[in-house]
């Protein structure tokens, strides 16, 4: 699948698709005059130029989650840091897109397990990591631990002329982003023109892919309408242990796979993890298709069994996804 | 003379079914809920009859989500929801609890019938 690159956009997006994770490498492209004005606009605010870089997506970890559908527990997880960390160019920074850890009832053991996650998270050579919670990590203290551990559950940041923002879907038990955090963006967003990049990364979808198996946020489409005016928005998601890629609008959504168990095709019946393969402990967190730019081929060698994502991400015109052929978004 | 004698009795007709229906409240299905589970496991309600949904639950906060029937209701112990609806859709609609309350919460639904 292929689409067209928009050359008045700000940054091109081309994606490939190899399973859980995802890297994403940004990477400026010929220079414009709106190009120039945004790279301005983003040195007077906080110092950065645009410029080339790459982030890695990883999530749903569930440390502490014991059970048939992963018997492994922890290894995919600490097999991605292995791979993250034996890439030749490390990302920038690393987003964790909720579900870092299985909950417990007990909260002394609930914060064992955010002190496990930290423990194989801290492995990584990557030392900017940012996170949102899931409902498992935040829901039953309403995001009490999560705090103590990586700060607020939502914020923003610029980096090299992308602005972030992490959305909290999750702390309010419910499937929903709510009022004040929604005000919260208008305000965050004003200070950017329309077409500044904004990758939003949060863990639950924020439309309506499978409401029955609370696959939706409420009140996502509030969310989308403040985001709607803005040309090159891109969504990043967990929650549905498997990846799944939507355009509605302007925006993509990507779902990263889990680094745990999967979930079957949402056009299937019944929401049960797919089996764990004693053969194959990663499968359906393994590498999927591989084809495309050096920055893949280099990491073909490395990425054989545990599911990894990598999509490029590169401009100076704008957010436009492109995907390649071959490739399995 | 005699067109308004017809209109007063028209009002007063209407004035009597408005009366007669507030005298039928809606029929009362009342769902309970604890972790994981709904009690009963399935409602089966009629088209085109009015009907209050109430959720009530035993211990924690719970929701009830039947998106296409526009029913989202939140529960806590004490402290039931709920929505009073007219479904006008046969059909047979999961429901299942929107407010997260544990590991088990994802087994936690039911079905609900309109015939």
């Amino acid at each position: 699948m292929k689409k067209e690159f928009d050359r008045r956009a700000f940054m091109r997006v081309s994606a490939m698709s190899l399973g859980a994770g995802a890297l994403l490498q940004f990477s400026p492209l010929a220079t414009t005059a709106q190009g120039a004005a945004l790279s301005r606009l983003f040195h007077r605010q906080n110092g950065e130029g645009t410029g080339p870089f790459s982030i890695v997506q990883l999530s749903d970890t569930h440390v502490g989650f014991q059970g048939p559908p992963d018997p492994l527990g922890t290894k995919a997880f600490e097999h991605a840091v292995d791979i993250v960390n034996a890439l030749d160019q490390q990302p920038d920074l690393i987003l964790f897109t909720g579900d870092l850890t299985h909950d417990s009832d007990d909260p002394a053991e609930h914060a064992k397990r955010f002190k496990a996650f930290r423990s194989i998270s801290d492995r990584l050579r990557v030392k900017k990591r940012m996170h949102v919670p899931g409902e498992h990590d935040a829901a039953l203290d309403g995001g009490v631990l999560f705090r103590e551990n990586f700060g607020e559950t939502h914020y923003s940041f610029d980096h090299r002329g992308v602005h972030f923002v992490a959305l909290d879907n999750v702390s309010q038990g419910k499937p929903i982003v709510g009022a004040e955090q929604i005000a919260w963006l208008k305000k965050d967003l004003a200070r950017f023109p329309k077409t500044a990049p904004i990758v939003v990364f949060t863990h639950r979808p924020l439309f309506d892919l499978k409401p029955e198996w609370e696959w939706f946020t409420a009140d996502g489409d509030a969310v989308m309408n403040v985001l709607a005016p803005y040309e090159s928005v891109t969504v990043l998601y967990g929650h549905i242990h498997r990846a799944e890629h939507n355009t509605i609008g302007t925006a993509h959504h990507h779902a990263a796979r889990s680094l745990i168990f999967a979930f079957p095709d949402p056009s299937t019946p019944e929401k049960k993890p797919l089996p764990f393969n004693p053969d194959q402990p990663f499968k359906n967190l393994g590498i999927r298709t591989i084809s495309g730019s050096s920055a893949t081929r280099a990491l073909a060698a490395g990425i054989n069994d545990v599911e990894l994502s990598i999509r490029e991400i590169s401009g100076s015109e704008g957010v436009m996804m492109m995907l390649r052929e071959g490739d399995s978004l | 003379m005699k067109r308004t004698a017809i209109i007063v009795s028209l009002v007063a007709l209407v004035a009597a079914a408005q009366f007669g229906s507030a005298q039928e409240p809606p029929r009362v299905v009342e769902i309970s809920a604890k972790r994981f589970e709904f009690n009963p496991k399935q409602v089966t309600l009629k088209r085109g009859e009015k009907v209050t949904i109430r959720l009530v639950s035993t211990d924690r906060a719970h929701g009830l989500l039947i998106k296409p029937l526009g029913v989202d209701l939140d529960a806590d112990d004490g402290k039931p929801g709920e929505i009073t609806i007219t479904p006008d859709a046969v059909g047979t609609f999961p429901a299942i609890c929107d407010h997260y309350c544990g590991s088990g919460h994802g087994n936690m639904k039911m079905t609900i019938v309109v015939e």
